[in-house]
């Protein structure tokens, strides 16, 4: 029986639960004229839920464990005598033979699968079926235990309820799930790279070239501070010195100075700024912005121009940045209380001075965990420095010159051809450790910061 | 402003005398900075909106093109062709087995050669041959005599006849004009086909059902688990220690670089689960775990929203907790939580660096058919379009963009729409 049509059958089975449960539920009603905790529906609810939830936790619990069973029922079999006896090629035949088996390949390597795959083919077989009655029998024990709970004085809403509750809980734990999930990844990937490389060669050695890494010293070719200086001037400086003073100015003039009308049209269009996929912004750096940027090098007169130049990928993303820092900026302008721009504006004061010398001051901690959270976004940008930025680690302060960041490495080392465990594709694991540790700091320095700013107001 | 303050009690001070000619300077000079200063954070203003237009701008002009493909007037001799091929049995089931092994490809080479003398046959595309192929299986009368098909042009010939390449093609493309076999034709290839080697038959259908299936699996994923969460949190969850760590990781999940997320997916979907490669569910998962954080926000703000009187009310008449909530405050933050739902959704489907750690970097020639087949995205198809060196890639990245920044518009739209139609002040 396919999974499918079991699961049409469990799901059938529970309809029936929920009719039947009703349809009695509905009959104590018209007996008696006592009050009732749960509406007949509720009872048919709790019904169906016990008919299904058991069958289905059932199911999935052994579709963890019947592959196993199923090989163990496939070795007893005496074609299985002849299995090599290395645990790799054993893996691998017994592996190729499943897949034949369930129709999914295309050729064998091994004539030994051949034989192998009809014991597969059965004893899979033997399992569904063992499996499937099973499941219909715990669906229909279940859901005839909770049949016969269903009396006028049964509380089923409170037992569905809690099932509810537990549902919404487990939903909520997904979060947390995720975040150890990432932090277990990163840190275990990661220690298996220090292994291999030294902590303090990665952190701070100032040669980056994982093309070429010596087997007896991988961390002279691993030191990841030419990508830490890059990120930080692609993504801190170059980005920070487009993006602040556009992001600051455009929200202090749509706030202070703009008709409510223009104000209504022109932050939308600011936001769409914020919603162009970054592969856009990437494409749109590499083929316009980078050449644009090279001619403009050599007419200056640098001869060591770039045309995958630090300052093409910091300009597009210090563009893609100016409607975060507009946005935050705007919030913690708004937030200043209106008596103190009041007060200014009373003693004869021009609006720009009101604006330079007790808004902005006022707004100050506001504005800079902004811009703090607005550097984590830009540095943990993959896209744009994956099209615009070069590949080549070098430390300079030049911005026409190359320069490379951690989240270039990471998707360079990460799409090549390497197997997992070299140190080449873990280093990867590394830098991400160390991105999401930085921009975590980030984050959380930024928000302690509005925080504290926001109470001083209140 | 640096003079001392006025001091009214001693009689040697004169009040500061507003119409002298210091102080009228002064003024003068105040107002200036004040204009100066407004200019400036106009022109902030102006210039963000005008980066964004010459950003459209430049993806427009670039892709208009990729939507047009010109086309060369072919005319095939099939008798002399040299085909292989049994007319009778194109009508019943084995027509596209006759049609594969009838040698149409060398026959349209020949054709053009014969046409447009002996390099004819790099006057069209590689791809040429299958048009006639679909042309010929639509209407198998055309074997028994001459017939002119309109078949893409070259790569080369494509991109001198939009206005670019080298003199020669250029050249070429005025001798085909002048032959008048040169036309120019909505490129319906685009938005059916997958990707290719050759630009002039790439299409991006492949990458959007691609998206299409991510962005169910993740819309799947996502939704309920977001908006339980919220409610939760928002609505039951008591204050303590656990409630205080699912918000803080909450709050950090929607501010870790997409990228960690991809590493997430790599590790734990990939090497530990073992899941398909480049499969459209692992993108769908992994772009969920980045999604949910965003519906969390956005519906914690939403049931926010909802005023407290509701939930009196209905407590107040015997609802339950449960009742109060799925019976009035979901469907009446409904609206908010699914505007901010489908903002999470735009972003999911313009992301693409978590898709390129889980390898879905591929080189993929037909769209998915199941949930698990290898698959790409449409912003992966532009990212492994813009690196290609060919001339011709240039115009099919830049309309890819345009059908993806359209999908993105759409559903901005859709939003905006939403909120402005179901917004409720209380």
């Amino acid at each position: 029986m396919s999974a499918l049509a079991l699961l049409f059958l469990i799901a059938g089975l529970g309809l029936i639960g929920w009719l039947t449960a009703r349809v009695r539920a509905v009959s104590f009603r018209r007996d008696s004229s006592a009050r009732f905790s749960s509406l007949p529906s509720h009872h048919g609810t709790y019904v169906a839920m016990w008919t299904v939830l058991p069958a289905a936790l059932f199911l999935a619990v052994w579709s963890s464990v019947s592959p196993a069973l199923v090989t163990d029922a496939v070795l007893e079999t005496p074609a299985a005598a002849q299995l090599p006896a290395n645990k790799f090629e054993r893996a691998s035949v017994l592996s190729e033979a499943r897949n034949l088996a369930a129709g999914r390949s295309f050729g064998t390597f091994n004539p030994l699968s051949q034989t192998l795959a009809p014991a597969y083919a059965s004893a899979q077989k033997r399992y569904d079926w063992i499996s499937s009655a099973a499941a219909l029998l715990l669906a229909f024990a279940t859901g005839a235990w909770a049949f016969t709970r269903v009396r006028p004085a049964f509380r089923a809403r409170t037992k569905i309820e809690r099932v509810v509750m537990l549902l919404l809980l487990g939903a909520s734990l997904i979060a947390i799930l995720t975040t150890l999930g990432i932090v277990a990844s990163l840190v275990f990937e990661s220690a298996r790279f220090f292994r291999m490389v030294p902590i303090g060669d990665f952190l701070f050695g100032t040669h980056w070239s994982p093309q070429v890494i010596p087997a007896n010293d991988p961390g002279s070719a691993l030191g990841a501070v030419p990508l830490f200086w890059g990120t930080f001037f692609i993504g801190a400086v170059i980005a920070m010195i487009v993006a602040i003073p556009f992001g600051l100015m455009s929200a202090i003039y749509l706030t202070q100075y703009a008709a409510p009308r223009v104000r209504a049209w022109m932050k939308p269009i600011l936001e769409v700024l914020a919603g162009v996929p970054t592969v856009v912004y990437g494409y749109f750096a590499a083929l316009t912005v980078a050449p644009a940027v090279r001619d403009l090098a050599v007419s200056l007169g640098v001869t060591w121009a770039s045309s995958e130049s630090a300052l093409a990928a910091g300009l597009v993303m210090g563009v893609m940045i100016i409607p975060f820092v507009s946005s935050m900026a705007d919030d913690s302008i708004a937030a200043v209380p209106s008596s103190m721009r009041d007060g200014s504006l009373a003693m004869g004061a021009t609006s720009s001075e009101t604006i330079r010398r007790v808004l902005l001051p006022a707004a100050l901690p506001g504005v800079v965990g902004g811009i703090l959270l607005a550097v984590s976004r830009a540095i943990g940008e993959t896209m744009i420095v994956v099209m615009a930025a070069s590949g080549v680690a070098t430390m300079t302060l030049n911005p026409f010159a190359s320069a490379t960041t951690v989240t270039k490495q990471i998707v360079d080392l990460l799409t090549g051809e390497a197997e997992f465990d070299s140190p080449k594709t873990l280093a990867a694991f590394a830098l991400g450790l160390t991105l999401f540790v930085v921009t975590l700091l980030l984050n959380i320095v930024a928000l302690t910061v509005v925080k504290r700013y926001r109470e001083a107001y209140e | 402003m640096s003079s001392t303050p006025p001091d009214m009690g001693s009689p040697e001070k004169t009040p500061t005398d507003w119409r002298g000619d210091a102080m009228q300077r002064r003024i003068r000079r105040r107002y200036r900075s004040e204009r100066r200063f407004k200019l400036i954070g106009l022109a902030a203003v102006m210039m963000s909106a005008g980066f964004l237009v010459f950003l459209l701008a430049t993806m427009l002009s670039n892709g208009i093109g990729g939507f047009s493909r010109t086309e060369i007037k072919l005319p095939i001799d099939f008798p002399k062709a040299g085909l292989t091929l049994d007319a009778s049995r194109l009508a019943g089931p084995g027509a596209d087995m006759a049609l594969a092994g009838a040698g149409i490809q060398g026959a349209t080479d020949g054709a053009a050669i014969a046409a447009f003398g002996k390099d004819g046959d790099q006057l069209i595309s590689d791809g040429a041959w299958l048009t006639v192929r679909s042309a010929v299986k639509a209407d198998p009368a055309l074997l028994r005599g001459r017939a002119t098909i309109a078949v893409p042009a070259s790569d080369a010939i494509d991109i001198a006849a939009k206005g670019e390449g080298s003199n020669e093609d250029k050249a070429q493309v005025a001798k085909l004009k002048a032959a008048g076999v040169l036309t120019t034709g909505f490129n319906l290839s685009f938005l059916q086909g997958a990707d290719s080697t050759d630009p002039t038959m790439v299409g991006i259908w492949g990458a959007l059902k691609g998206s299409i299936f991510t962005m169910i699996v993740t819309l799947v994923l996502a939704f309920p688990v977001g908006v339980f969460a919220a409610l939760y949190l928002e609505e039951y969850a008591p204050r303590n220690r656990w409630t205080d760590l699912i918000e803080v990781s909450i709050n950090n999940l929607a501010a870790v670089p997409s990228i960690i997320f991809g590493l997430l997916g790599l590790a734990v979907f990939l090497n530990t689960f073992h899941l398909p490669r480049s499969a459209a569910i692992v993108g769908g998962l992994t772009l969920a775990l980045m999604t949910m954080p965003v519906i969390v926000i956005a519906g914690r703000n939403a049931i926010k929203g909802v005023p407290p009187s509701i939930r009196d009310a209905a407590l107040g008449i015997g609802a339950s907790p449960v009742q109060v909530v799925f019976h009035h405050v979901l469907p009446l933050a409904l609206p908010g939580i699914l505007t901010g739902t489908i903002i999470g959704m735009a972003r999911a489907l313009g992301e693409t660096a978590p898709l390129l750690m889980i390898g879905m970097r591929a080189f993929i020639a037909s769209p998915p058919e199941r949930l698990s087949d290898p698959a790409t995205v449409l912003p992966v198809q532009i990212f492994l379009w813009s690196d290609q060196v060919n001339r011709g890639f240039v115009e099919k990245t830049s309309a890819a963009i345009i059908v993806l920044l359209v999908f993105l518009l759409a559903m901005n739209g859709v939003a905006i729409y939403l909120r402005n139609k179901f917004e409720t002040r209380w």
